[in-house]
C-alpha cells in the first residue's frame, strides 16, 4: 500500500512540476513560432522583431487591463487580461500593418534578399523593444486577477490524502484552452477558406499563385493580421503564466526560434510539434528529480544531490544545443520545412 | 483580325532586344504554335503577350482592345490562363486544390468546370486528394493544363507542356490538347517537339532570333522543305 501510495505521489510530483508546466509553456512556444513560422513560409524571411511584436501586443493588453481594473470592470475567475486581449490583439495588427507600409514594403518592391528582410526585421526588433520599454518600462509586471488556480495544491492533497499535491494554475488551464482553440481556427482558416488556400498557394508557389490570380497585397495583410493575432495572445498567456518583462520577451526569440526550426520552418503543424519539444526539454533537464527519486527508490540508495541535469540559469542553453543539433543533423526540421 | 494578337513586338530584359519584332496570333478554337531553335525568343514572345515583359514598341491586341498596358494580372482576369514551363503546380497542395486555386477569380459555382476538368483528365478524378508534389511528371502536367483551365479561359498559353516527359505521355497530352480545341479555347504553345506540335496545329509561326522566319498553317510548314531541312530535320 504504502508503495502504492509513493509511486502515485512520484507521479503526481512529475505532472505538477513537468508535464503541466511543459504543456503549458510549450503551447505558448507553439504559438510564438506558428506567427514566426507564417512570416517566413509566406513573406519569405526571418522576423526577428517577432519576439518584441509579442512584448508589444502583451503591453497594450496590459495596460488596458489596467485601465479596466481601475474601472472596476473585471471577469470574476477568469482574468481581466482576457478581456483587455482583443483591444492589445487590434493595436499591435495596427502596429505591423503601419510597419508593413512604411518599412517591408518597400524592400518588397525592391525584391530585396530574404538576408536584407531579416536584417530590417532586426531594425524593427530594436525599434519595438524601445518602445515597449519607454511606454511600460524595463521591469517585471504583473497583470494577472481573478481565481489562481483550477486545482490548488492543498485541495489536492486533502481531496486524496496523498502526500503531495497538483496545482493547475487559471494561466495554465486557459493557455492551453485557448492554444488548441487558436490553432484549431488557424488550420481550419488555412484548409478550408478561400483567402487561407491563396495563402498557402502563395507560400506554395509565388509566381503561380499570381498567375492564378491571387492578389498579393491581400496575402501579406492578412498574413500580418495573423501574425498579430498569434503573437498578442502568446505573449499574453505566458506573461500571465510567468510575469510580463520585455527583455524576457527578447530572449525568448531563441526558443522560439529552435522551436520554429526544429519543426521545419515554414511548417505550421512542424512549429506547434516544435513548441512541446523545446518546452519539454527544458522543463526536463532543469528540473530536480530528488524527490521523486525519494519516493521511488529504497531509503539508502536515496540521492544526496538534487539529481537536476542543468541549473535554470541554463535553460536556454537546451533551445540552443537542440538548435544546432537539428541544424546539423536534420536541417529541413522533423517535418521537413524549407532548408534554410 | 484575329482574337489575341502580339504584333510586330520589340523588346527584351534590359540590354539587347530578344524580340525584333516578332507577330504571333491565335484565334478562339484554334492551337498556335511557336517553334525555333533554342534562344530564339519563343517563351519570350509568350511572355510578352502575357505582360511579364515590358514592350519597347508593338502592341498586344485581345478581342481588338489594345491590352499592351495591361499588367500580368490584369490580363488573366480578361481571360488569358498561362501555364508555365516548369513550377506550374502547387506542390504542398491536393489535385483538388490546385483546381480551386486555378477557379480563384470566379465567384461562380465552379463544380461543372470540374467535372468537365475530371472527364477531360480522368486520372485527376482518382487523385484528386494526393499533393499535386507526389503525383509523376505527366500527372502533373495534366494539373497544371487542368488549373489554368478552371478558369474557364478565352486563351491558354502552354510554354513547352511536353518538356521532360515521355513520349507515350507527350502523345496523350497533345490528344488532351486537341479535345481542349473543341472547347473553343484559342491555344498557344511554343514547343521543342516541333514535328508532333506542328501536326496539331492550325497556325505555325517558326522563330529566329526574335523575328517569325516562317507562318503558315501547321501542315504547310510541315511539309515546306525548307522548314523540314532546317527546323525538322529533314
Amino acid at each position: 500500500m504504502e508503495i502504492l501510495t509513493d509511486i502515485l505521489s512520484a507521479m503526481v510530483l512529475l505532472m505538477n512540476f513537468v508535464v503541466i508546466p511543459g504543456l503549458a509553456y510549450g503551447s505558448q512556444l507553439a504559438l510564438g513560432a506558428l506567427g514566426l513560422t507564417l512570416v517566413f513560409g509566406i513573406l519569405r524571411f526571418a522576423n526577428f522583431a517577432h519576439g518584441d511584436t509579442m512584448a508589444f501586443g502583451t503591453m497594450t493588453t496590459i495596460l488596458v487591463t489596467w485601465w479596466l481594473q481601475s474601472k472596476g470592470v473585471g471577469l470574476g475567475p477568469l482574468p481581466t487580461a482576457l478581456l483587455a486581449l482583443p483591444v492589445g490583439i487590434l493595436v499591435t495588427i495596427f502596429i505591423l500593418v503601419a510597419t508593413d507600409k512604411t518599412v517591408y514594403q518597400y524592400y518588397r518592391r525592391k525584391k530585396a534578399a530574404p538576408v536584407i528582410f531579416m536584417i530590417v526585421s532586426m531594425g524593427v526588433m530594436f525599434m519595438m523593444h524601445g518602445i515597449v520599454r519607454f511606454v511600460i518600462g524595463p521591469d517585471d509586471q504583473r497583470f494577472l486577477d481573478g481565481e489562481r488556480f483550477i486545482v490548488s495544491a492543498r485541495g489536492f492533497k486533502a481531496f486524496t490524502g496523498l502526500n503531495e499535491g497538483l496545482s493547475i494554475k487559471v494561466s495554465q488551464g486557459l493557455t492551453i484552452v485557448l492554444a488548441v482553440a487558436l490553432v484549431a481556427a488557424l488550420f481550419w482558416f488555412l484548409g478550408k477558406t478561400r483567402t487561407g488556400k491563396a495563402m498557402r498557394a502563395y507560400s506554395d508557389n509565388e509566381e503561380l499563385a499570381l498567375l492564378s490570380g491571387v492578389n498579393p497585397d491581400r496575402v501579406v495583410l492578412v498574413t500580418w493580421i495573423i501574425t498579430g493575432i498569434l503573437a498578442t495572445i502568446a505573449g499574453t498567456l505566458y506573461g500571465l503564466d510567468k510575469s510580463f518583462k520585455p527583455f524576457t520577451y527578447l530572449s525568448m526569440l531563441l526558443p522560439i526560434f529552435a522551436a520554429t526550426i526544429v519543426g521545419g520552418i515554414g511548417n505550421p503543424i512542424g512549429a506547434i510539434a516544435g513548441g512541446f519539444v523545446i518546452a519539454f526539454s527544458e522543463v526536463t533537464v532543469t528540473y530536480a528529480y530528488k524527490k521523486v527519486f525519494a519516493y521511488l527508490l529504497p531509503t539508502r540508495l536515496e540521492p544526496d544531490s538534487l539529481v537536476q541535469i542543468l541549473s535554470t540559469d541554463y535553460k536556454f542553453a537546451v533551445s540552443f544545443i537542440i538548435l544546432v543539433l537539428v541544424l546539423l543533423i536534420k536541417p529541413t526540421g522533423i517535418m521537413k520545412g524549407k532548408v534554410i | 483580325m484575329s482574337f489575341l494578337i502580339g504584333e510586330n513586338m520589340v523588346g527584351g530584359y534590359g540590354g539587347a532586344d530578344i524580340l525584333r519584332g516578332c507577330t504571333v496570333e491565335v484565334d478562339e478554337g484554334e492551337i498556335a504554335v511557336i517553334v525555333g531553335p533554342n534562344g530564339a525568343g519563343k517563351s519570350t514572345a509568350m511572355k510578352a503577350m502575357l505582360g511579364m515583359l515590358r514592350l519597347k514598341s508593338g502592341s498586344v491586341r485581345l478581342q481588338d482592345q489594345d491590352i499592351s498596358h495591361l499588367s500580368t494580372q490584369d490580363r488573366i482576369a480578361r481571360g488569358i490562363a498561362f501555364v508555365p514551363q516548369t513550377n506550374n503546380v502547387f506542390v504542398n497542395m491536393s489535385v483538388r486544390e490546385n483546381l480551386e486555386m486555378g477557379a480563384f477569380l470566379r465567384d461562380d459555382d465552379f463544380s461543372h468546370t470540374t467535372e468537365q476538368i475530371f472527364a477531360l483528365f480522368p486520372v485527376l478524378a482518382k487523385k484528386q486528394n494526393q499533393l499535386a508534389g507526389e503525383l509523376s511528371g505527366g500527372q502533373r502536367q495534366q494539373v497544371a493544363v487542368a488549373r489554368a483551365l478552371m478558369s474557364q479561359p478565352a486563351v491558354l498559353m502552354l510554354d513547352e507542356p511536353t518538356a521532360g516527359v515521355s513520349p507515350i505521355v507527350m502523345d496523350e497530352l497533345f490528344h488532351r490538347i486537341v479535345a481542349i480545341r473543341k472547347t473553343g479555347v484559342a491555344i498557344l504553345m511554343v514547343e521543342q517537339n516541333a514535328r508532333q506540335a506542328l501536326s496539331i496545329a492550325d497556325k505555325g509561326f517558326v522563330m529566329v532570333i526574335g523575328e517569325n522566319r516562317h507562318t503558315d498553317t501547321g501542315k504547310a510548314l510541315l511539309n515546306n522543305p525548307r522548314v523540314r531541312r532546317s527546323f525538322l530535320g529533314g
